[in-house]
């Protein structure tokens, strides 16, 4: 074939290519634009030529891995080798002795739970280890309620929200929640631990800036993990450290592209059981301009004169929180949790948060529960202060009597956990497992005098490097919950069990070998 | 202490919130909020919902929908086959009951109306994929172009010019960066709002197989709705209630109100402080006992269930490997669990078998040091595509490779199998052959919650470590028993006949449904045996049209599109359920039909099934000869079948292979 002939062939096809492209609707404003764009400025339109290129390339291109940078090849016969070879560690590691002697512990509860709960050894036993404050799971009325939804709508709603899984009564509940905290809406999750693991991520996402206090929860810290923020820490309930975490990531940020900021805490903390200072969070909050996430998950249906959580007990207007996370699972005795804020960040949650969109929603009758328990929280308030009561005469029996053990719960908390005193772990050299055995046999002490307490659990913290500088040792602590539903001789009855069983623990022979505390 | 307090309950419940706010007048938003629940209207439907005696029955405009569609075949069975006790009804109220009852779960019109689940030996061959002209793929592309130029355009000068109140969240405001500005916070802004009114329905009563849903109209593009005060009852294919087990009365709401009177409503604590109760032992052992293996444990939710749990299996140094298709809760799992994650192609089995050989062959990254474990990670069914989980092969590349196996089987424990015991059962392999079988109780059995079922060392171990049990809630009383009774329905305990009535019923109306779909000329995704059907729509215009098509004609059906789907199979998804019978399978191909024919849905070019039936005297076995004989070879033609011939054959071709 000549050279012209191939330049006629390619001429030809050119033309008809032309032809066949002019017929392509919308071709010839292209045509135009480049015409036109060229005659003005050539060099853009070679910059666009390129951008294009370089764009089709991009779609083109394999998706690197990054595992491929230091890979060695290897013939098959030497993968078969390898393969025959490796030999996998077991998928969960024998548990130890300790943990299945715990677990042969874990009391069985028959029948419903009380203040009075009855075991599967048939004992039956003060129950002061759940969050029963309220004594809710007993209410005749909320249970008639329940039953009446339950003939109604079944019992799961077997689809998620999304997907006809709402229905009116999630609706209600919702709205319930929202005019009893006062906040623009509220959306209702299906598992209270699993809330602000989920809430957190869907508001902060890689670039973002978490500040959260070291001392939170195990469910928040797998929510800073999703969520790949950069999470700064700043000591436990320290304001001021905090003030200046903020001050110096504005610094640090001054110039930058604004990304979201949020500082992320607890209310009642659920590892230590002290309260945060509200008024300061705001005032730091506004003042470096932060969005505030606050995990009331063991204060709400607690403080507050009706129980609507920390701001109520703070006298905050609670629309300066911008969300507000809490739990129905608890002292309300339904199940579920909650996220409250204004509507564009409960909206925002419906699509995009997690556990909300991909589970299942909250079954209806729980839904109902949460409503009613409410209801009765608004229209009772003596009951918390009945609680309250509870909590001061279990205390009096324990924090100053006590020659081992303090409270470092806040005085409202009915959730109160017992650390051992400084001065005690110092004189006995008492490591985190010692601690941990003791406090362990002294649950059990307790609960042979016949009252059910338990202890602190906490999982470890992770790895994640994201977390990495978020170490934060808790305590090992005994907990003990108070309920209304024991009248005042039963509560001091249980806490001089309980005193008694940690000094008997205490001064065991096989526990006492260093000697008395100083104190 | 409850005797201290004074009836909270005098009140009506509707009226509640609105009383709430009188008392706290200074709060008007949440003053607004509570009035926006209290309009007249729906405060009075409401309040005979909690107050009637049947309260469904009561509030619904028209008891049963017509059934007008599918007259023409539908109408004939109704008059022969329908048990008597519609036409002799002992009373008014009785007959309302029996009503009420059939609304919830159907009655079997036919004997011969029943399917056993299960494999028939060869191996699992991927479904058919169909692909439409490529007309459609093109102007699929082109829309959703539209849609983003358009979407970037009003974000554009909305931002500068429009109403501050629906921009305000996306720009920097008072020194607070934009709440929600990324890719998907505009894809829900300018795509999904779209669609907005066929998502998140608002129900009322029980997910059946009706589904009374509360009619809603928006006047500002979906931004808000309005409610109208009426109901509207449907034929329920959305919602994952599988073996029918969604319902008010009967065995199982008996056994719950009972619990409830004795137990309470919840025990108040994670498990492991005070929330284990006998309760919750007797279950996981009925779970662990229903699934085959020695242990199982159970959780409130069946979303941690996967996220607590692969952080307590498996940790930094080990590999995920995961089928991209897997949930979200398993995607969440594995993130948190600090471990390498590898996906391989949707139920590729080379894939996999390419990416185990790389993994083990280098190690881990940088360091070649050996992995210390690695798991893959799969589900059962999927519940987007009704596709089944390749597990005979699974397990022969278990052998080789020596990897720990996680079947999340959410949607296929109760859907498959001829016991219900999900894949294990469907293809007949010893679970002991699979190191953890996890599974929601919220689909199958109408109740919530999640189990996971290993050998007993596993379990003991993963009690001690996943925080779920630690610090979670546990399960509570009236979902237990739920969970305690559907459970011993579907193995015959209780009730001997009616659970396997109810499997056979999931099976025969899943194939029906399937073939039906595919004569009529529409692309399913899926294996035969899934009750999840999914037929493409592609273009995101039809999803909404679809949706609305349907609810005219009384079915409400979901559909998913991007991100949830490829961005161009939009699709609309039918979970089938042992509650439904024939006639509402035949009302939902009616109605397909007639959309298809509306919106050109019916794209299949008949590679995927629905081939006209063999004459007779031909086997299957026989089919290639005689296709030769008459010169068919490689001949596929559309199936476009009128509606009559699907549902005069399809009852007895639904039995044979599907073809
Ligand atoms: C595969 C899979 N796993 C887990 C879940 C979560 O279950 P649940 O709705 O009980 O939280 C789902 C639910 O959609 C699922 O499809």
């Amino acid at each position: 074939m000549d050279l012209h002939e191939v330049q006629a062939h390619m001429n030809e096809w050119l033309q008809e290519a032309a032809v066949t492209f002019q017929k392509v609707p919308g071709s010839a404003v292209l045509i135009r634009y480049v015409r036109s764009s060229y005659q003005n400025d050539p060099v853009r339109s070679a910059i666009e030529l390129v951008l294009v290129i370089f764009f089709i390339r991009y779609l083109l291109a394999p998706s690197y891995s990054t595992s491929k940078q230091n890979y060695v090849k290897l013939t098959e016969d030497e993968i078969d080798e390898l393969v025959e070879e490796w030999t996998p560690e077991p998928l969960v590691a024998l548990p130890t002795v300790q943990e299945e002697a715990e677990m042969e512990k874990l009391p069985v509860i028959v029948g419903p739970t009380g203040p009075k709960s009855k075991l599967a050894n048939g004992k039956t036993v003060t129950n002061l280890a759940s969050y029963n404050f309220y004594n809710f799971n007993a209410n005749e009325q909320i249970k008639e309620k329940a039953i009446q939804t339950l003939r109604t709508y079944g019992v799961g709603p077997c689809g998620p929200p999304q997907f006809y899984g709402t229905q009116d009564v999630h609706m209600k509940t919702e709205a319930d929640i929202a005019s009893y905290l006062g906040t623009e809406g509220c959306i209702v999750y299906a598992h209270s631990f699993s809330t602000i693991s989920s809430v957190i991520p869907s508001f902060c996402k890689r670039g973002d800036i978490i500040v959260a206090d070291r001392g939170v929860n195990y469910s928040i810290r797998r929510g800073l993990e999703i969520s790949r923020s950069n999470v700064k820490w700043y000591t436990h309930n320290d304001m001021e450290e905090l003030e200046q975490v903020l001050r110096k990531v504005v610094k640090e940020q001054a110039g930058k592209k604004l990304t979201r900021r949020f500082i992320v805490t607890e209310a009642l903390f659920e590892m230590t059981g002290d309260m945060n200072n509200l008024p300061k969070l705001i005032e730091l909050k506004t003042k470096y301009k932060f969005r505030l996430m606050l995990d009331e998950t063991w204060s709400f249906g607690v403080l507050g004169r009706t129980g609507r959580g920390l701001t109520e007990a703070q006298n905050v207007d609670p629309s300066q929180v911008d969300m507000i996370v809490g739990s129905l699972a608890g002292p309300l005795c339904a199940g579920g949790g909650f996220c409250a804020g204004a509507k564009d960040v409960v909206e925002h949650q419906r699509v995009s948060s997690t556990a909300y969109t991909f589970s299942a929603a909250l079954p209806a009758m729980l839904a109902v529960t949460a409503s009613e328990s409410i209801n009765l929280l608004q229209s009772n308030p003596e009951i918390l202060l009945q609680c309250r009561e509870n909590i001061r005469l279990m205390r009096a029996q324990l924090d100053p009597r006590s020659d081992w053990v303090v409270c470092t719960s806040a005085p409202e908390n009915p959730i109160m956990l017992l650390v051992f005193k400084p001065e005690v772990v110092k004189a006995r050299r008492l490591s985190v497992e010692d601690q941990e055995r003791l406090l362990q046999e002294s649950v059990d002490e307790t609960l042979a005098n016949g009252v059910l307490t338990t202890r602190l659990k906490c999982m470890p913290i992770s790895q994640h490097t994201s977390l990495k500088d978020g170490v934060y040792t808790v305590n090992p602590a005994l907990k003990v919950c108070i309920t209304s539903g024991l009248s005042k001789k039963d509560i001091e009855k249980a806490g001089v069990t309980i005193r008694h069983a940690i000094t008997k623990v205490m001064t065991r022979k096989t526990n006492n070998k260093l000697g008395l505390p100083a104190a | 202490m409850p005797r201290k307090l004074t009836n909270p309950f005098a009140t009506s419940t509707m009226t509640q919130p609105s009383k709430a706010a009188e008392r706290r007048p200074s709060q008007s938003k949440g003053n607004r909020l509570a009035g926006f629940f209290s309009s007249k209207s729906k405060e009075q439907q409401a309040v005979q919902h909690h107050q009637g005696v049947s309260p469904q029955m009561t509030a619904s405009p028209s008891p049963l929908p017509t059934i007008s569609l599918s007259a023409a075949n539908g109408g004939e069975l109704n008059t022969d086959e329908m048990p008597t006790t519609l036409f002799e009804p002992p009373s008014a109220d009785e007959a309302r009951r029996q009503e009420r009852c059939d609304s919830q779960f159907g009655p079997l019109l036919d004997p011969s109306h029943l399917y056993i689940s299960a494999h028939q030996g060869k191996p699992l061959e991927p479904p058919v994929e169909d692909e439409p002209p490529y007309y459609f793929v093109l102007t699929t592309y082109i829309s959703y172009l539209l849609l983003i130029a358009f979407g970037h355009a009003r974000d554009f000068f909305g931002k500068r010019f429009g109403d501050k109140k629906h921009y305000q969240s996306l720009k920097v405001f008072n020194g607070y960066a934009p709440l929600n500005d990324d890719f998907d916070n505009f894809y829900v802004r300018r795509l999904k709002l779209r669609l907005d009114d066929c998502f998140a329905r608002p129900t009322t009563g029980v997910p059946g197989r009706y589904i009374t849903l509360i009619d809603r109209k928006s006047d500002d593009f979906n931004r808000t709705f309005k409610y109208t005060g009426t109901y509207t009852q449907t034929l329920n294919v959305s919602s994952y209630n599988y073996l029918g087990f969604a319902q008010s009365e009967g065995p199982c709401a008996d056994a719950v109100e009972e619990c409830a009177r004795k137990n309470g409503l919840s025990y108040a604590s994670p498990r492991a402080d005070s929330g284990t109760s006998e309760l919750v032992v007797e279950v996981e052992r009925e779970v662990a006992q229903f699934v085959g293996k020695p242990a199982a444990m159970v959780f409130s939710m069946g979303f941690v269930t996967n996220a607590g749990s692969f952080p307590a299996l498996v940790s930094k140094g080990c590999l995920i490997i995961s089928d991209e298709l897997n949930h979200a809760s398993i995607r969440i799992g594995a993130r948190l669990s600090g471990a390498v994650i590898r996906s391989f192609s949707h139920n590729n089995m080379e894939d996999l078998e390419k990416k185990l050989r790389e993994a083990i062959s280098q190690g881990q990254p940088r360091t070649h040091r050996p992995w210390k474990k690695i798991l893959v990670a799969v589900e059962g069914l999927y519940s987007m595509e009704g596709t089944m989980v390749d597990l005979p092969g699974v397990l022969a590349l278990k052998k080789k490779y020596k990897f720990f196996l996680y079947v999340d089987e959410a949607h296929s424990i109760g859907a498959l199998g001829p016991r219900g015991r999900g894949v294990c059962d469907y293809f007949g392999i010893d679970p002991a052959e699979i190191d953890i079988l996890m599974g929601t109780l919220t689909k199958s059995f109408g109740a919530n919650g999640g189990y996971v079922a290993a050998e007993k060392h596993i379990i003991d171990g993963l009690k001690m470590t996943n925080a779920a049990t630690l610090l979670g809630e546990s399960p509570t009383p009236s979902v237990l028993m739920q969970i305690l009774t559907s459970l011993r329905m579907i193995t015959g305990e209780l009730v001997p006949g009616q659970g396997e009535e109810r499997l056979q019923r999931l099976a025969f109306n899943s194939r029906y449904l399937r073939l039906g779909l595919k004569r009529l000329g529409f692309i399913t995704y899926g294996h035969d045996d899934s009750p999840i059907i999914s037929i493409v729509l592609f273009h995101p215009g039809k999803m909404s049209a679809f949706s609305h098509e349907m609810l005219k004609r009384k079915i409400s059906v979901v559909v998913v599109g991007y991100p949830a789907t490829p961005l161009i199979s939009s699709r609309a998804r039918f979970c089938v359920s042992a509650a439904h019978n024939k006639q509402d399978m035949d009302r939902i191909l009616a109605a397909c039909d007639e959309v298809g024919y509306i919106l050109q849905l019916k794209y299949s070019t008949g590679i995927a099934g629905g081939q006209e039936p063999l004459p007779e005297g031909v086997t299957p076995e026989m089919e290639k000869e005689w296709r030769k004989a008459n010169g068919l070879e490689g001949v596929i033609k559309p199936p476009r079948w009128k509606l009559e011939d699907v549902v005069a054959r399809g009852a007895q071709d639904a039995k044979q292979q599907l073809r």
